[in-house]
This record gives structure tokens, C-alpha cells and sequence, in this order.
């Protein structure tokens, strides 16, 4: 038996990208999953747990993203990442972190 | 055994082993370990992982933190801390390339930022601040203890470095400190005025040193021919420890000077006086029989400890060189350094060009609160002995004027407050700019004295950067343009009947001495070590032939013939020391 593999693509819409708190966010629910999950943007490829990768992956606004999952909940990892992107981000207008600390 | 050549700035024989250290700003250097000891060096990666982790949930938990921003961002580097490819890489590195957990930190988190700084979006290139701060906060438990073991010495060491900034020299145990060798810097860098002052072997300019060191061995530093033997063998080490006994016969010869005059075969007394940086160095200008301190560099005051210098700390300062010098003149120089090297400024302007920056007495002009503490304290200071202030980098009249204006500031403050001081301090200017030099007869109307900072007056006038090594060489007291520019400044102090020291590095050079008295200079102030060898030199020369010498370099053209001429006046005179 094949182990479950799912694919989609999303778009990341807000702003400031993947920065910060949204990258954390997005590495944290990743992390809550079973399956690896991968995440395409050119030819480059993430671990979508790893923070490093993540961030280093440079998702501004506009990128497109492939999001592959493999594993037992690989169905329910895609969904809810895409629904964290597509959503969550754009919800909560204090999600970007717009200034830092000095 | 590995032996390499640098530029020898400060003499002497050191024989000891190495301590490597790196600079404050944890540029690390690459440092080789035993493929036995990737394990452990893999183990103090991960306990410094651990601790910043540690420490991050403190802070974190801290009260005055749970607003949410700052929060925020050391959760971040907390992901960041526990991201396993993250300390992989780390992990990986010291494994195949077989260096220390440091130099795998700093190489690959600076990879890492350096691939967001260049990415075009403001949220992501910021990001490399971010790692910055992760690097730093595991480079502290990673090097906090060997930082620290340069003040709790208990061994004699000479110290391994890349370059040494004035707050890293200023927090040595002098005592067991036998020696410098750096990367970087040239003949009159920072490592090599600290050097010369305590009278320890340095060299410099060495290139990519500490790869080369071995975890256990000795170090020699041949601070006369600027050689570094690493890991000497024993017929290399026999001949060095000979070598180093006979130098401290000569200097112990020397030593027996002390208390005759400087003075020429034909009876002119020449005042050779100590520059310091430190108070406890004045008793070191006694001990070698100077007539008094010619320069006190102050910046110390302002690099060292945490915070801006208050009033009493440059009075108890000043007052423990006062004391130690016994009567004998102290020219205190005023703050000299850039607005970019004040740790308390809170000057954040990037220069361009910072040596043509805001700096010296430019920058105390306009930081009235910090340039008149620091008067008050000289003033304050001036009744414990014969002391004489100085304004660093003027150039023009107009700088010397509003320098005084200020200081009259100060004494009408202090005569309200019945505070006591001496109102006709001498006040001079340190001539170390080619504007300054050329108006020296205006100057002179309104100083009471002048000090020719030769190392400034240098590069100013030849446009080179001396801690440049590839200009370096361009970097001449011999060279004709400058010589020029002294004599106007010797003869416009001369009309004007005021005293005029040397204080830059020319003044103990032994092939420059002659044509400075022929040039009509009588007195030289000098790193304090240097003083003796000096004092031998004037001993055994007239002012009749330095006089000679002198009009004869007028007639050459480049600065190699004169020094080619200098160098075989000097070596008839005192063989010994070339």
C-alpha cells in the first residue's frame, strides 16, 4: 500500500510574506503533523518544519508555493496549512510584525 | 615548526604560549582541531545550544517581555535554537572540515544572514539582524570563558590575534602578558603603540595566523627581526632563549643610564619625556628616567568600562600620573577620537570617511557636556603639579579659539564653585594636520606650546592609511614633503619663543633623532621603554654634526636616498641596536 501523498499550491497574499510570526506560525502547525511535508518554490525545496528552511525559502508576498505532504495525515497537513495561508494570515492584521525592537 | 614574517613594531624576545583571542565584534578565526575532538567540540556546540535555549525561555517568561512583539521575535530564535537541519549544519561543518564549534557558528550563521541580507524585501533582508543576534547569543557561551581568562590569568602567555582594539589591550594583566602577534595593522596600529609602551615584543601585519596554531605549543615572538615561530622546534627554541638573554643584558645596560643627563657631546640637554595611555604607566616613564609625561592619550577613559567617564574618573586618572611623575610636566591631551568609536555617543552615522570625520576636537566642540567634564577635570587636576593641557587635530584658528573660549568657560564655573586650579595652565595644540603646519606662525601666536604628532601628520600630508598594508609602505617620516612641513613648524615655534616637543613615533626612532635636533627640536616624547636607547643616542652625538646632517637631507629628493642616508648616520653611531 502507497502512502498518502498530497500536493496543492497556495499563494501567499500577505504583505510581509512569510516573516516572522507568520513563518513561525506556519513551522509550528507543520510540526503538529505526522507526515514530512515539503514545501516547492522554484527549484528550491523546504523542510516545512524547519524554521531555517522556511525562512530561507524568501516567500514575499505574491510567491507561489507547493506544498507536498507524505504520511498518514498528509490529507489534513495540506488543508490546514493552506487554510492557515489563505485565512489565518490575512485575518489578523497584527500578524505582521511591521516594526522591531531597537 | 612554522615560521612566520611579519612587521616587527615593539622589541624584544617572548617565548610563551600562545592565547588566541578574537575580537568584540566575534569575527572568529579559523581554528583547526583533532579529528579526536569532534566529539567534544560537538558536545559544546550542543551545551551551548542548550543554554541559549535556556535562556531564551527566560527571558521569554520574564514579565516586562510578554508584550507581544519582542516576544515574538525571540520565539523565532527559539524555532530557530531547536530547528534540527539548523544545528546540522553546524554539526556537519565541524565534522568535515575539522574546526571548533565557534568557527562553525560564526561561518555558518553568517552564511545564513548573508543570504538574507541579500534577498530585495525589506521584511526578509531584516532578517539578518535576527541571525546576528542568534550568533551572538551562542559565540557568548561559547567564548565567554576564554574572553574572560585574559583577565584571570595565572600563566605567561603571548597573545594571538587578528587585530587588537584599544578596550581588548586596556583589560590585559600586564603582568603576564609577554607578547603580541596580530593578523593585521602596521607599524603604528593601535597593537603597536600598547606594545611599545609596555615595553613588550610585538609583531604584526603576520596574515592568517591562528590556523596554523596547534592546540598545545609555544610561541615565540622575535619582536626585533619580526619573525613568529610557532610550535619551535628545541634547536630553534636553545637559540632564541640565548638570544632573548642577551637582549636583557643590553637593556639592563641601558637601564644603567637612567639617571645621567640627556645631553649631546657638546653639552645641549635634550628633554626626553614618556607618552602613556594608562596612569600606572607615569611610573614606568620615571623608572627609564624621563623628564616627564610629553603626551597623556586619554581615550582610554572613554573605551574602558561601561559607561561615559564622569568627572572624578578623569580626575583620580590624571592625579595618579600627576603624583607619579613628582613635579615633572604632564601634557594632557583632550579626547582624540572619532564620534564612531564612542561606545556612549549614541552617534550612529556611518562615515564615509570616518579619519576626515567628526572626531578629536571636532566632535568635543559640538559635545560641549563631555568636553567640559573632561576640562574640569584637567583643571581640577592642575594644582598637583606642573600640568599643561592639549587640543588634538586643530586646524584652524578658529577651532583653537573656541577650544579656549570653552576652557574659560569651565574656570569661570569653577571659580563660582571657589573650586581651585591654575589659571595659566599652559594650553597647547598637537600639530598633526598639513592646514595646522602650514599656519603654524598663526597658531603659535595664540599656543602656548606645540606637539608635532608625527604619525597623523604623516597621513594627512601622504594621504596613506598606515594600517593599509597595501599602502603602507608609502608611510614616510623620510619623505620630503613632510620634513618640509616640520622644519616650517620647528622654526615658526622658534620666532614665536614657545616650546615644541615631537611626540610621534619618529621621536624614538634612532635613525630619526639626529636630523630632529638638527632640525633644532630639544625635546621628544616617546613611548616610556624607548627612553634609554634614546638617551644613549643623544649621548653620543653633537649638535654641530646633527646640524650637518640635517642641511644635508635638504638637498635630496626622495625619501628613499634620505633614508638610506639616516639609516647609515645612525648605524656608525650605535651599532648594537641594527
Amino acid at each position: 500500500m502507497s502512502v498518502p501523498t498530497y500536493e496543492i499550491e497556495i499563494e501567499i497574499r500577505n504583505p510581509e510574506g512569510l516573516h516572522m510570526r507568520p513563518a513561525m506560525q506556519f513551522v509550528d502547525l507543520a510540526n503538529s503533523f505526522e507526515s514530512d511535508i515539503s514545501v516547492g518554490h522554484q527549484d528550491v525545496s523546504a523542510d516545512a518544519k524547519s524554521i531555517m528552511q522556511m525562512t530561507m525559502l524568501a516567500a514575499t508576498c505574491g510567491t507561489r508555493l507547493k506544498i507536498t505532504a507524505v504520511g498518514p495525515d498528509a490529507a489534513r497537513a495540506v488543508e490546514a496549512l493552506q487554510d492557515m495561508v489563505n485565512n489565518k494570515f490575512m485575518d489578523n492584521p497584527d500578524i505582521a510584525m511591521s516594526e522591531k525592537e531597537g | 615548526m612554522e615560521i612566520r614574517k611579519g612587521i616587527a613594531v615593539s622589541p624584544g624576545i617572548a617565548i610563551a604560549k600562545p592565547m588566541l583571542i578574537d575580537s568584540k565584534d566575534y569575527r572568529i578565526p579559523r581554528r583547526s582541531i583533532l579529528p579526536s575532538q569532534r566529539s567534544s567540540e560537538i558536545q559544546r556546540l550542543r551545551k551551548a545550544f542548550a543554554t541559549a535555549i535556556s535562556e531564551l525561555e527566560e527571558i521569554g517568561s520574564a514579565k516586562d517581555i510578554k508584550e507581544s512583539k519582542i516576544q515574538d521575535i525571540f520565539a523565532v530564535h527559539m524555532r530557530f535554537l531547536r530547528d534540527r537541519s539548523f544545528r546540522k549544519r553546524m554539526t556537519d561543518f565541524i565534522k568535515n572540515e575539522l574546526v571548533t564549534a565557534e568557527y562553525a557558528v560564526s561561518t555558518i550563521l553568517r552564511e545564513i544572514a548573508s543570504h538574507f541580507a541579500g534577498i530585495d524585501d525589506a521584511y526578509i533582508s531584516e532578517r539578518a539582524a535576527d541571525i546576528y543576534d542568534i550568533e551572538k547569543r551562542l559565540l557568548v557561551r561559547l567564548l565567554g570563558k576564554r574572553q574572560e581568562e585574559v583577565d584571570y590569568l595565572r600563566e605567561e602567555v603571548v597573545i594571538l590575534s587578528s587585530d587588537l582594539t584599544p578596550t581588548q589591550t586596556a583589560g590585559f594583566n600586564k603582568t603576564f602578558v609577554k607578547g603580541f602577534a596580530t593578523e593585521k595593522g602596521g607599524r603604528t596600529s593601535h597593537t603597536a603603540i600598547v606594545a611599545r609602551s609596555m615595553g613588550i615584543p610585538a609583531v604584526v601585519a603576520l596574515g592568517d595566523l591562528s590556523s596554523e596554531v596547534p592546540p598545545e605549543c609555544v610561541v615565540i615572538i622575535d619582536g626585533n627581526r619580526g619573525v613568529v615561530v610557532i610550535d619551535p622546534d628545541e634547536e630553534t627554541l636553545k637559540q632564541y632563549d640565548r638570544y632573548s638573554q642577551q637582549m636583557t643584558q643590553f637593556v639592563s645596560k641601558l637601564d644603567e643610564l637612567r639617571d645621567l643627563p640627556a645631553e649631546t657631546r657638546d653639552g645641549v640637554v635634550i628633554h626626553l619625556m614618556g607618552n602613556i595611555e594608562f596612569p600606572d604607566e607615569a611610573e614606568i616613564v620615571t623608572a627609564k628616567g624621563g623628564a616627564g609625561i610629553g603626551l597623556y592619550r586619554t581615550e582610554f577613559l572613554y573605551l574602558y568600562g561601561g559607561q561615559e567617564p564622569t568627572e572624578e574618573d578623569h580626575y583620580n586618572a590624571y592625579a595618579e600620573a600627576i603624583r607619579a611623575v613628582n613635579g615633572k610636566p604632564v601634557v594632557i591631551r583632550t579626547m582624540d577620537l572619532g564620534a564612531d568609536k564612542l561606545p556612549h555617543s549614541g552617534w550612529h552615522v556611518k562615515e564615509a570617511n570616518p579619519v576626515l570625520g567628526l572626531r578629536s576636537i571636532r566632535y568635543c566642540l559640538q559635545a560641549l557636556p563631555l568636553f567640559k567634564t573632561q576640562l574640569r577635570a584637567i583643571l581640577r587636576a592642575s594644582v598637583l603639579g606642573d600640568v599643561r593641557v592639549m587640543f588634538p587635530l586643530i586646524t584652524n584658528l578658529q577651532e583653537l579659539r573656541q577650544a579656549k573660549m570653552i576652557l574659560r568657560d569651565v574656570m569661570e564655573d569653577l571659580d563660582e564653585g571657589a573650586i581651585p586650579y591654575n589659571a595659566k595652565i599652559p594650553v597647547g595644540i598637537m600639530i598633526e594636520t598639513p592646514s595646522s603646519a602650514l599656519i603654524a606662525n598663526l597658531l603659535a601666536s595664540e599656543s602656548s606650546f606645540f606637539s608635532v604628532g608625527t604619525n597623523d601628520l604623516i597621513q594627512y600630508t601622504l594621504a596613506v592609511d598606515r594600517a593599509n598594508e597595501h599602502v603602507s609602505t608609502l608611510f614616510s617620516a623620510a619623505e620630503p614633503a613632510v620634513l618640509r612641513l616640520m622644519r616650517g613648524v620647528i622654526q615658526d615655534a622658534h620666532k614665536a619663543k614657545i616650546p615644541l616637543s615631537v611626540c610621534g613615533e619618529v621621536a624614538s626612532d634612532s635613525e630619526f633623532i639626529m636630523p630632529l635636533l638638527g632640525m633644532g627640536v630639544r625635546t621628544l616624547s616617546m613611548a616610556p621603554p624607548m627612553i634609554p636607547e634614546v638617551k644613549k643616542i643623544i649621548r653620543l652625538v653633537t649638535i654641530e654634526e646633527c646640524n650637518r646632517l640635517s642641511r644635508k637631507i635638504t638637498t635630496m629628493d626622495s625619501h628613499r636616498q634620505i633614508q638610506n642616508f639616516l639609516r647609515d648616520a645612525a648605524t656608525r653611531i650605535l651599532p648594537e641596536t641594527f
